[in-house]
């Protein structure tokens, strides 16, 4: 057993029913700058009361338009932004009160999209690499010898990489860096915000294989968060599909992949390139931007680019109905009760 | 997980595969640009001249003669003349060179520490830290630097550790924007976010990951901001607020020397030409390092 061994991971608490993470009514409201001294104060609800849970060995996809809040929720997560209101629930502690950040943030770590910018220009990927562990007091020595092991486990030559600096390796290998000091924590959950979008396609498939690849060997979870439905297809189990600060739907992939029941769900998808011609489209599924966030629609914040919107979208705000096994959407549509008249129909 | 490398891998192995880095591509750059050697090469006679003063048999520079009042340049035992008061203007260049590089350095290596340390702290931090720090500079702002400068020695009165506070009050606010300003750019990156989010403290990503990255326009700017210290210092000589007479400084002595010029000219010039000259030297080399330190391929 080598030294770097002896630095274990987090034990797994609430055994395997507990969910991983649990995230309740997860809210932030950015200040936006007032146009003049006497306007009433605005703000962008970037996020807005989203609640999830992610089980032990799962991976989420969380998928969505750019400004859906995608990333402030991976942040807010992180407690690199401070929630305004809701609950972070890791494996059963409650964080900032049972489990401090601290902690928290040796359990969950995160990879960011932009792999050059992660790294410290003036440090070398060992000094990079070894810079978490050394904070969370593991000696220099065993830190050392933790990176190179975590260098080869991302496939990359520690004799060769360790010494450089980060703008001396191409972005691939730049990205397997960032994973790898992901890992120097010994995270139970990995955000991987955007993690492989930025790569070329060739590149992005070996990283990606290499996430399968590691998530098995050191039984991680992952919050995989990406604008790619191919990419969410692949790795994950589950899917969250997220529209301005809220969630529209939420399942098995293989069953929103399948059957999309939300509008903006079925848009998206229908928007995915398709590498068979016959399968050529031409009508533009979604049409211009997302609304604003700091005055977002009353209702249903879909239903100004909603082709199915009725009058009770603009009334009230659509709830959360199951429509499957793990399966739910945010729409009237599926809601009896809404008093939407094709819902009958539907359920 | 067992790996042969993973053992092996110690610091001194680790020595052997670092990168060049950035100190030798540095060196390197600056090898090449021969105008900033030369500039370099110059502040430093000049700074080993003022430094070694006593060591280089020269004429005391307060001895007054009244019989050799303001010879030319060239007279044997005055190579480079006298003043009003027949002292030796050479010795007097060397010894003034003393007084204004300390009035140069000194207030720009406080500033650098306050304003840095301030500015930092500012960027990293934001909000209403950030809005205190930036407001108060902001007064200091309001003011015309020379004349900021002047008020304030001559509120604390003449004297040369008055005019060194007050030449440090007045670079203090330009380096604190400097320094705000590169560290909240850096701050916003992802590497910051990233050792955030890996539980460390606040002074630990400042020294690790913010100061190395800001350094660079500090140091930048403050090397500008020595032949401009130089100067304000002069100034306030001239105006009487700084060194007092009969200490040697090049402003004071530009001041005595004024009556002269129709008499000695070339003589009466000589401390304005060292001025000139060091200055132009220091923006030239920081020209030179600014180059050398840009970017990293």
């Amino acid at each position: 057993m080598s030294d770097a061994e002896r630095w274990t991971p987090a034990e797994d608490l609430g055994g395997p029913a507990e969910p991983l993470l649990k995230v309740e009514r997860l809210t932030k409201h950015f200040p936006v700058k007032s146009a003049g001294l006497f306007q009433r104060k605005r703000v962008a609800r970037a996020v807005d009361g989203v609640s999830f849970t992610i089980a032990k060995g799962e991976t989420l996809g969380v998928v969505g338009e750019s400004g859906c809040g995608k990333s402030t929720t991976a942040r807010l997560l992180m407690h690199l932004i401070e929630p305004d209101a809701g609950e972070v629930i890791f494996d059963g502690e409650l964080v900032g009160e049972t489990l401090g950040l601290r902690e928290l943030r040796r359990r969950m770590q995160m990879v960011f999209q932009d792999s050059y910018a992660s790294l410290n220009p003036r440090l070398t990927i060992v000094d990079s690499l070894t810079f978490a562990p050394v904070v969370h007091g593991v000696p220099a020595a065993q830190a050392l010898a933790l990176a190179s092991e975590l260098l080869e486990q991302v496939g990359l030559d520690p004799k060769v990489v360790l010494g450089r600096y980060p703008h001396e390796l191409s972005g691939g290998q730049r990205q397997r860096v960032n994973i790898a000091r992901a890992l120097a924590l010994k995270p139970r959950l990995v955000i991987l915000d955007e993690a492989v979008s930025a790569l070329d396609k060739s590149v992005e498939a070996q990283v990606l294989n290499l996430l399968v690849e590691l998530k098995q060997r050191f039984d991680l979870t992952y919050m995989f968060i990406s604008h790619d439905l191919n990419v969410v297809h692949y790795i994950a189990d589950r899917a969250m599909v997220m529209y301005l600060g809220k969630i529209a739907e939420l399942g098995p992939v293989e069953a929103i992949y399948a059957a999309p029941r939300h509008p903006y769900t079925r848009a998206l998808l229908a928007a995915r390139l398709s590498t068979d011609p016959q399968a050529r489209t031409y009508a533009v599924a979604l049409e211009g931007d997302p609304p604003n966030p700091i005055d977002p629609p009353s209702g249903c914040r879909f239903r100004t680019r909603c082709p199915l919107a009725a009058e009770v979208c603009a009334a009230q705000e659509p709830a959360t109905v199951e429509v499957g096994p793990g399966h739910s959407v945010a729409c009237h549509l599926y809601d009896p009760a809404s008093g939407n008249r094709e819902a009958q129909a539907n359920v | 997980m067992e790996s042969s490398v993973a053992t092996t891998m110690t610091p001194q192995s680790l020595k052997a595969i670092r990168s060049p880095g950035y100190g030798s591509l540095f060196v390197r750059r600056l090898r090449a640009d021969r105008v900033t050697l030369a500039c370099l090469a110059i502040l430093v006679v000049i700074a080993l001249a003022a430094i070694f003063a006593d060591h280089l048999a020269l004429a005391d520079p307060l001895k007054t003669s009244m019989v050799r009042r303001l010879k030319p340049i060239g007279t044997p035992g005055f190579w480079l003349g006298s003043d009003e008061l027949g002292r030796d203007m050479l010795s007097r260049l060397v010894y003034g060179g003393r007084m204004s590089l300390l009035m140069g350095t000194w207030p720009v290596a406080n500033a650098v520490i306050v304003g840095g340390a301030l500015g930092i702290v500012a960027g990293y931090a934001g909000g209403w830290l950030n809005m205190a720090i930036m407001r108060t500079v902001d007064v200091f702002y309001a003011f015309p630097s020379v004349l900021l400068a002047v008020a304030i020695s001559g509120a604390l009165g003449s004297g040369l550790k008055n005019a060194i506070v007050a030449l440090t009050v007045v670079f203090i606010p330009p380096l604190v924007r400097i320094a705000e300003t590169a560290a909240t750019q850096v701050r916003g990156l992802d590497y910051v976010e990233a050792a955030r989010a890996s539980g460390a403290g606040a002074a630990t990503i400042i020294r690790v990951h913010l100061l190395p990255n800001v350094l660079g326009p500090i140091v930048v700017y403050a090397s500008g901001l020595f032949s401009v210290s130089i100067i304000l210092a002069s100034g306030l000589s001239f105006l009487g607020l700084g060194v007092e007479p009969p200490q040697a400084e090049w402003g004071l002595m530009l001041n005595t020397l004024r009556q002269a010029i129709y008499v000695q000219p070339w003589v009466a010039i000589l401390p304005g030409a060292m001025i000139f000259a060091t200055s132009i030297c220091f923006n030239m080399a920081s020209d030179g390092l600014r180059a050398a330190m840009e970017s990293r391929s």
